[in-house]
């Protein structure tokens, strides 16, 4: 690399620097992101000296460079701005296994290419094999995630031993590692059993995961790729790579144990614990419940809101599932109206990404400093008149704080139970993620408003309206 | 020193670097952070277009074609998606 290439790439790292931490605080986010996307455009026109065409097919690989930019720009356009708002982790599930799949490529080819020219040295087998690894772990595991997240097999699908073969396929593909790197090292055939073995991993790690720990996962893929990157960037010798990669690969790592520490729950436990399959959890469920469900109607819960002085509404999954982010800011303006201070709790793993419920509130309109964390609300909810839960569960279960032997006992929740009266707005009785009862639906001060979130919430703004 | 050990530096710096820069960030931001990092993962497309230069047969054209639209719709789609769900992040007017 000459000098002037190394000035530009010096260049390219602190745009990406900036842009993440620009990304860091709502007022910078947007440009910190046009600031990246800079960076990475700077980047691409940096490598175009470096492209060494092969002899002889020069003309063909121009071709089909060109028409695979166009292609991805295309696909990725139409993803990007077709996706509805309520399916964005799928979305950027998507993204991620194809960034996982791109890097697993380049290093099996850059390993092929250097099988069939001979020998290649120790040095750069290790990034290429760890590449390879991380990068189609990535693409496999980012593709059951997706399919999870449209709602195929929510499941977490497990069974005993699991762990022990996941075990197994681990080992093996540390073995022919390390046959490639101490022994033949242009063996292709074990390469691409590697590979084969990687694809399948990345499949058996994340099938056993329940849909509602896709966050936590499409945060560690998305690390992961970051990783496989900076690895290819090793083998290639491309130093914005490196520097793009590893900074994905580290935030990417706090980003994913911020999201576990949330939930109190380690990082280990949430790979590999199965949770919400309903073991163990199930028995625990119905002790300490204590008191009957009352149902409400929109009537009666409409008014109650409009003589409230403060409601917090808590948003979860539910209000997702309804796409019922919009009926919600209409309910907030009208309460408005009728002189009601209107807040809104935000747990942080509520939804299926961390940050997803601001995500959809923010596509409604409503003003994020309306939106609240969860450590801000707690210590005034005893002020607060009406709490609204509208399809969230686990996260407002006082087990957590009162049943030593629930499954989510130590979770951080919004204490919804300490406001003077609740309303929660669900389907059924239905058991949430963890497959527990919440003991929230049966306290003195709670009311039921049972039906689908969008028709009760359309009830509720007219009779808001009418009062 | 060698260049080898010299990229080392530059990674393990790089490590701390992305450690820092996001430790503060609000939960509120957690979904742009990571979607607009998984643009900048899209740097992949780099690579793919650096091995599919290379390509001298057709195996490797046709893996090489395919990483370089992988990469590519990771890197357009991940920076305007992003953009697309920050843009509605607005305060009270």
């Amino acid at each position: 690399m000459n000098s002037t290439l190394a000035f530009i790439f010096i260049g390219v790292a602190v745009l990406f620097i900036l842009g993440m931490k620009f990304l860091s605080s709502p007022k910078t986010a947007r440009n910190g992101n046009l600031i990246a996307a800079l960076g990475m455009l700077i980047a691409f026109f940096a490598t175009l000296p470096l492209l060494h065409f092969a002899p002889h097919h020069a003309k063909l690989n121009v071709i089909l460079m060109v028409a695979g930019i166009v292609v991805g720009l295309i696909l990725g356009a139409i993803g990007a701005y077709s996706v509805k708002m309520t399916a964005m982790p799928q979305m950027v599930a998507a993204f991620n296994g194809l960034g996982g799949g791109a890097a697993a490529l380049v290093a099996s080819l850059e390993f092929l290419r250097g099988a069939q020219t001979g020998s290649i040295a120790v040095i750069e087998t290790l990034p290429m094999l760890f590449a390879m690894l991380i990068g189609s772990l990535s693409f496999s595991g980012s593709i059951i995630a997706f399919l999870k997240l449209e709602g195929k097999f929510e499941k977490p699908y497990t069974f005993p031993g699991i762990n022990i073969l996941n075990g197994l396929i681990l080992l093996t593909m540390l073995g022919l590692a390390g046959y490639l790197i101490f022994g033949q090292a242009s063996n292709s055939t074990a390469f691409i059993v590697m590979f084969a073995l990687a694809l399948i991993f990345g499949v058996a790690m994340v099938m056993p995961i329940g849909g509602a720990d896709m966050p936590v996962v499409i945060s560690l893929l998305n690390s992961f790729t970051g990783l496989a990157v900076a690895g290819d960037g090793f083998v290639i010798h491309n130093l914005s790579m490196i520097v793009a990669g590893t900074l994905v690969g580290s935030s990417g790592t706090l980003l994913t144990l911020l999201m576990c520490r949330a939930m109190n729950r380690p990082i280990t436990n949430v790979l590999f614990g199965a949770f919400g399959s309903g073991s163990g959890g199930g028995e625990a469920s119905a002790e300490g419940v204590t008191g009957t469900v009352k149902p409400i109607q929109a009537d009666e819960a409409a008014l109650l809101l409009s003589y409230a002085q403060r409601v917090v509404i808590v948003p979860g999954y539910g209000m997702a599932v309804a796409q019922a982010q919009h009926q919600v800011r209409e309910l907030s303006d009208e309460l408005g109206k009728h002189g009601v201070e209107v807040q809104f709790a935000i747990h942080p793993v509520a939804g299926r990404m961390p940050g997803h419920m601001n995500v959809l509130l923010a596509e409604a309109n409503v003003p994020y400093d309306q939106l609240q964390e969860m450590d801000a609300i707690n210590p005034s909810m005893d002020r607060v008149g009406v709490c609204l839960v509208i399809g969230a569960n686990d996260v407002v279960n006082p087990a957590a704080r009162e049943q030593k032997s629930s499954p989510i006992y130590g979770m951080p929740i919004i204490e919804a139970d300490r406001a003077k009266i609740v309303i929660v707005m669900k389907r059924s009785m239905a058991t949430g993620f963890a497959g527990i009862q919440n003991h929230l639906f049966y306290r003195d001060n709670t009311r039921m408003l049972f039906g689908d979130a969008k028709a009760s919430l359309n009830a509720l703004i007219a009779a808001v309206k009418a009062s | 020193m060698s260049e080898q050990i010299l990229i080392l530096f530059i990674f393990v710096l790089a490590v701390f670097v992305g450690f820092e820069v996001i430790s503060k960030v609000p939960s509120l931001l957690h979904t742009p952070l990571m979607s607009g990092t998984n643009g900048i993962h899209g740097i992949i497309l780099l690579g793919g277009m650096l091995v599919l230069a290379k390509a001298d047969n057709s195996l490797v054209q046709a893996l090489g074609f395919v990483a370089v639209i992988f990469g590519s719709a990771n890197v357009f789609g991940g920076f305007m998606v992003t953009d697309r769900m920050l843009q509605m992040f607005k305060k009270k007017k």
